[in-house]
């Protein structure tokens, strides 16, 4: 909580009030029992009916203050713990936005969802309650035993002896009993998993009948649940009973005491009823108090999980003083970019080569000259180590290669080879760990923040669509593009005729997650969305498995053709999405297998052969062809004869695809 | 668990349910019935005691005016009291534990043996956490708010019961005043309530939406960060936040003036007892002890009021729980299984005759099938996703009873053999790689658990799984963590698990995620090895495992269209040719 105090910064002087008109409250109320004391000591016995009227006037004072004391505490409670939370939100929201694809990795966005959620709303309860009532409910059972000092010390002893011993029983049996209750939650947790592995796993269960073996074992841990269950239950059980015994046995002594003091005059029979309703004040609030601290220290629980996510720090360094000056530069390369693109010149005049520029500032003075931007190799990884954290082993290992400016790349290989790693280290979301990754002949360290990532438009591998209109989904990356570029990004990226199917076409509403869109239509709209960034690198990770191969054919095409000197880099499983590309590189285990264009790949690499073989078996030169539409093998270089062969190769896809290319 | 909207039930469900709630506890109808009487003694007696103590004040009453051997007698019989209004009070604590704790046992029980004889059907039907929330949260809910809840109700009843009668014992006046005021403070609450009600609606509309963004947002927030949207996420997070906090303060706030309120009417009640009860002191018809108990009385008098309005929240809530639960545990039951055994050894005949079926009665999907596999052929199922593929595992299975027609195997109809014989000819492995929490051992002799080590292993090297498991910090015993393991090794796992149990029949369901090449090379491999010289069903995704089919089965909408082998389907020229060229006439344009 400590951590987190800054957020009461606005919210001192509630803080301080809240808890204070709520011990104004409190003193209203211990101050009754006194009252009734002076109506029988006084009013009663001496027959004083204007006393009585009096003493009336004040019971009806004391509530009506004590009421709007209260009233105050509780808006300045609300306040403060609305306050402290909403500022604590909005805070750790835009931390969040801070953190770098290593910590999002290590906390889980799961994680990060419950603080924002639950975990915040459990501190605003803690701190409200604890607010109106943690300070109410001690100084009403030391206030009790205060207020029977002034009546009469030796009756007060009781109180001295009384209050520490409940103490003792309440807290004694309440923390004894958390542990347990957290064991018979595990055991409740426990048996939630079985419940749910029955019900996923109803086929498999009946297709080997094990349903009784199912039952079984839900049975023990079952009753291994009632065992704890009722353990902590026993426990609990005696809470009630034993505050009741110890306060009512101390009343009977203190009835007692207070009967030898009458008898000898020190005390008057009103102060004995004073003294027995601060007694019996004493354990509602100390019970009060118990669940109370429960609930608190939840909330404790939860603030310190909140506050060890600030604590983590973005592990990203980012250069911020050139921010400015390096977004204007940025601007500079678009329009030098399409420039050259709009007069149909590839410029290979550049002079100097950019790895002689080392300098952060040297290299930003080539960014803002525009002059050299197109000789520069678009994408450079110079011998690059990656390791995820809290991994030993590398993810990648020593890969080195380097992309020319408007050339495609095909990425292939198993599943976890480092595929999407590679492909990640390239807007920077992680920092490889050995070697640079340099983008433009810069290395990506030397980017200001956000200024890489507006060069780049990434297509990631789960196609996220978010909830709003079709028109918000696209300017993600350019806030400011018009209807038209959305257009041209949409007919590149073959979903043109998505939007136009639907009614309200740009206006049409999509649901959260893209529910309401097929697996190959959010495909599509992720990458119109990365093309309406119109950047200079373009990022397919695997991002067109949902569609069929003739879209995806027409896809590959319509991103080549755009104008500009978009480098591309495309990640996929399928050979035939990357056989055609510039240069193919070939991942195996996080090592750069082999590296080159397919003809090359075939000769050389036997990693890029198993894959491609497994995928046309028919073309293993050791296997005779069934293939009946004819020998292509010579021309593989076509691309109908290659998209030929991969309908071929899988028809289970092409007809999992069928519904949409039939009609 | 999210909170579900409360359904309103009419005053005849409610009647049913708390019958069968009744006839659940069964066993344990003792214990409720001791649990409500200790409860209305623990309440009397705790009752009892401040007019014990009343008494006792009446013989204080002043300088050498104390009676103390009277005062000895009252506190003797008090001291007896107390222990036994604690002991009362924890013998009804232990019971209503053993009531609620056992009776939650008991219905889970009973819940998790309904979940394996109910129809396919309704598990398909039901969500799974729709499932899970029965068994677990609604049955802890039931137990909760409808058996504590009923005794609270009990005894707070006999509370407000029992006060008024001490009450009215001691001054008819002073009761009829505190009953006739009453009323008041329940006015105010319901005032209140009705003020902070449409903040806290509106709190909660809010909330639902910055919950949503949060999802959203923070969910992908990857994505955020690739397009550099972060900033522009924070503006919109923090317009919603300021609604929120604008919201939240006045829902606390209004919500949090109930009590001091009520507090407040008290107050006056105690305040107006106090001065009554002088002036009848004064007109000798009321001791000073007397007022005590009936102040002390008039305090507590309201309490049960406030706790029983929301006992009967919680009992309107905990009755929809009990009668979702019931809905589960008296869901029907699959038809009763013969007892008859499908002769053994099969072998592996398939006959399949006039076969209708329908998940819905409105719209039929298969119609009058047929097909006849001999022992040891391959049948491939292909068809677009969707189709009705898995219906068919259904039916073989009998996870799911054919509408009309016959299924044989080796010339026996299915519907007249147990379930289990027949399951247990079948080797099944899914696309959908269940595997359950425990050792990689447990997973693999799960149709077989007296499997011995080397039967198990030989059945992983045949299944190619053996490499990889060796390779486990634990071998056999290690425990399958679901992320630990890659798609393909799952696959693996599974094909070992059918492989050990030497099936005389196979469903297999291909994959069609992708898992990485050289895995799915082995898994191809061990399927091969598992369907030598055993009827297969195939859900086919390869052009490999169609060509080598003997029977290709077409299958859209739920209906098969078509069957034959390969080379017959492309020359009767039909779906099958028509889609096979689509893809190739889409590409070569």
């Amino acid at each position: 909580m400590k951590r987190l105090r800054r957020f009461f910064q606005h919210y001192k002087k509630e803080v301080v009030l809240a808890p204070l008109f709520k011990l104004l409250e409190a003193i209203m109320n211990l101050l009754v029992p006194l009252v009734v004391a002076a109506i029988i000591n006084r009013g009663i016995a001496s027959n004083d009916h204007p006393y009585l009227y009096l003493m009336f006037g004040a019971l009806l004072i004391l509530a009506v203050a004590g009421m709007l004391f209260s009233f105050t505490a509780q808006w300045f409670a609300a306040n403060a713990s609305v306050g402290f939370t909403t500022e604590m939100r909005q805070a750790l929201f835009d931390h969040i936005q801070k953190l770098s694809y290593t910590e999002l990795d290590t906390l889980g966005t799961d994680t990060l969802i419950t603080r924002m959620t639950s975990d915040a709303n459990q501190v605003q309860n803690g701190i409200n309650l604890a607010l109106r009532l943690l300070l109410r409910s001690p100084f009403i059972v030391f206030g009790s035993m205060i207020m029977a000092f002034t009546i009469d010390v030796k009756s007060a002893l009781i109180f001295v002896v009384v209050i520490p011993l409940l103490l003792i029983v309440v807290f004694g049996i309440m923390l004894t009993s958390i542990p347990l209750f957290q064991k018979a939650q595990k055991a409740l947790d426990k048996l939630t998993g079985l419940t749910r592995e029955n019900l996923s796993g109803a086929r498999v269960i009946r297709a080997f009948c094990k349903e009784e073996n199912e039952v079984k074992s839900f049975d023990e841990r079952n009753d291994a649940l009632t065992k704890i269950n009722e353990s902590v239950g026993r426990l609990s059980a005696l809470m009630n009973p034993a505050t009741y015994a110890i306060i009512n046995i101390a009343t009977i002594v203190l009835i007692k005491t207070g009967a030898l003091r009458v008898s000898s005059g020190a005390l008057l029979q009103g102060d004995v009823v004073a003294l027995y309703n601060y007694m019996a004040q004493i354990i509602v609030e100390l019970i009060k108090l118990a669940s109370l601290i429960i609930t608190i220290n939840k909330s404790l629980a939860c603030a310190d999980r909140i506050a060890d996510i600030f604590d983590i720090k973005p592990s990203m360094a980012y250069p911020k003083k050139l921010a400015e000056a390096a977004s204007s530069a940025n601007a500079d390369i678009r329009n030098t970019a399409a420039g050259a693109a709009g007069s149909g010149l590839h410029d290979g005049s550049g002079d100097s080569d950019s790895t002689a520029a080392d300098a952060v500032g040297s290299e930003l003075h080539n960014i803002s000259s525009g002059s050299d931007i197109s000789s520069a190799d678009a994408v450079r990884f110079d011998h690059v180590s990656f390791s995820y954290a809290e991994s030993d082993a590398e993810a990648l290992t020593d890969i080195d290669f380097t992309v020319k400016r408007g050339q495609t790349v095909g990425i292939i290989g198993g599943t976890g080879c480092g595929k999407s790693t590679l492909v990640n280290l390239i807007p920077r979301f992680y920092d490889a760990t050995k070697g640079s990754v340099a983008v433009d002949g810069i290395d990506v360290k030397n980017y200001p923040e956000g200024a890489l990532i507006d060069k780049i438009g990434v297509v990631p591998q789960k196609a996220i669509l978010f909830e709003g209109s079709i028109r918000d989904n696209l300017r993600w990356g350019n806030q400011d593009a018009t209807d038209d570029e959305i257009w041209a990004a949409l007919t590149t990226a073959q979903a043109k005729e998505i939007v136009e199917g639907k009614a309200g076409q740009l206006d049409a509403h999509i649901e959260q997650n893209g529910r309401n869109l097929s697996g190959g239509q959010r495909q599509r709209l992720t990458i119109a969305r990365a093309l309406v960034k119109k950047p200079e690198i373009l990022i397919m990770d695997d991002s067109s498995s949902a569609l069929d191969f003739a879209t995806d054919l027409a896809l590959r095409r319509a991103v080549r053709a755009m104008e500009g000197s978009l480098t591309i880099f495309i990640v996929s499983q399928r050979a035939s999405s990357i056989r055609t590309a510039d240069q193919i590189l070939v991942l195996d285990d996080g090592k750069l297998a082999g590296k080159g264009t397919h003809d090359e790949l075939m000769k050389t690499c036997p990693v890029y052969q198993e894959i491609y073989y497994s995928q046309y078996p028919d073309e293993r030169p050791d296997r005779k062809g069934t293939d009946t539409t004819g020998d292509t093998k010579e021309s593989l270089t076509g691309d109908t004869a290659a998209t030929g062969k991969e309908a071929e190769s899988d028809i289970g896809q092409a007809m999992e695809n069928g519904k949409e290319a039939e009609i | 668990m999210s909170k579900k909207p409360v359904k309103k039930m009419t005053r005849e469900e409610t009647r049913t349910v708390f019958g069968k709630v009744l006839h659940v506890i069964g066993n344990y109808s003792l214990l409720l019935f001791l649990s409500v009487l200790l409860a209305a003694v623990s309440v009397i007696l705790q009752l009892y005691i401040p007019i014990l103590f009343g008494q006792a004040i009446d013989y204080i009453l002043g300088p050498s005016q104390v009676d103390f051997a009277a005062i000895a007698v009252i506190m003797k019989k008090t001291l007896f009291f107390i222990i036994l209004a604690s002991l009362v009070t924890w013998v009804m604590n232990l019971i209503n534990n053993r009531l609620t704790y056992r009776t939650v046992a008991d219905i889970r029980a009973k819940a998790i043996r309904r979940i394996q004889e109910v129809p396919l059907s309704y598990l398909d039907r039901n969500s799974e956490g729709d499932i899970v929330q029965r068994v677990i949260a609604d049955v802890d809910q039931l137990s909760d708010g409808l058996l504590l809840g009923f005794s609270e109700l009990f005894s707070g009843i006999v509370m407000i019961v029992a006060t008024l009668i001490f009450m009215l014992q001691r001054s008819v006046s002073i009761t009829l005043m505190v009953m006739i005021l009453t009323p008041v403070s329940f006015l105010v609450a319901r005032f209140i309530a009705g003020r902070s009600f449409s903040m806290f609606q509106r709190q909660t509309e809010v909330r639902g939406q910055q919950t949503a963004l949060i999802n959203e947002m923070v969910g992908s927030e990857k994505v955020v960060k690739a397009f550099n949207y972060g900033e522009r996420a924070s503006e919109r997070f923090d317009k919603i936040n300021k609604d929120l906090q604008k919201y939240s303060v006045r829902a606390i706030f209004f919500s949090s003036l109930t009590n001091p309120s009520t507090r407040a009417v008290n107050a006056v009640i105690y305040a107006l007892v106090a001065l009554v009860g002088s002036f009848m002191i004064l007109g000798g018809r009321l001791t000073v002890g007397t007022l005590t108990v009936l102040l002390t009385y008039a305090n507590q008098y309201m309490k049960p009021f406030n706790d029983i309005s929301s006992v009967f929240t919680e009992l309107t809530n905990a009755m929809a729980c009990a009668a979702r639960v019931f809905e589960l545990i008296e869901a029907e039951p699959q038809s009763t299984d013969p007892v008859v055994e499908l002769p053994k050894p099969v072998k592996g005949d398939v006959s399949i005759t006039d076969v209708s079926f329908s998940y819905t009665k409105d719209k039929p999907l298969i119609e009058h099938f047929n097909l006849s596999a001999n022992a040891g052929r391959r049948i491939a199922i292909v068809g677009p996703t969707g189709c009705g593929k898995t219906t068919f595992i259904n039916l073989l299975m009998r996870f799911y009873d054919v509408n009309a027609g016959t299924i044989r195997i080796d010339g026996t109809d299915t519907q007249l053999v147990s379930r289990h014989s027949l399951r247990e000819s079948f080797g099944m492995v899914l696309q959908d790689t269940w595997l359950m929490n425990g050792t990689v051992r447990e997973n693999i002799a799960f149709g077989r658990p007296e499997a011995s080590d080397g039967e198990i292993i030989t059945a992983a090297k045949e299944a190619h799984s053996w490499d990889f498991i060796r390779r486990l910090p634990k071998k056999l015993d290690t425990i399958i963590n679901d992320d630990d393991l890659s798609q393909g090794q799952k696959q693996l796992l599974c094909i070992t698990r059918v492989m050990l149990c030497h099936p005389s029949m196979l469903i297999l369901d291909e994959a069609t995620s992708s898992i990485d090449t050289r895995t799915e090379l082995l898994v191809q491999d061990a399927f091969d090895k598992l369907m030598k010289g055993r009827t297969s069903f195939i859900v086919a995704h390869r052009l490999s495992t169609i060509r080598n089919a003997d029977a290709i089965l077409v299958m859209k909408d739920g209906h098969i269209i078509e069957q034959g082998t390969h080379d017959e389907l492309l020359a009767a020229g039909g779906f099958y040719k028509t889609l096979y060229e689509a893809q190739f006439a889409g590409v070569a344009t």
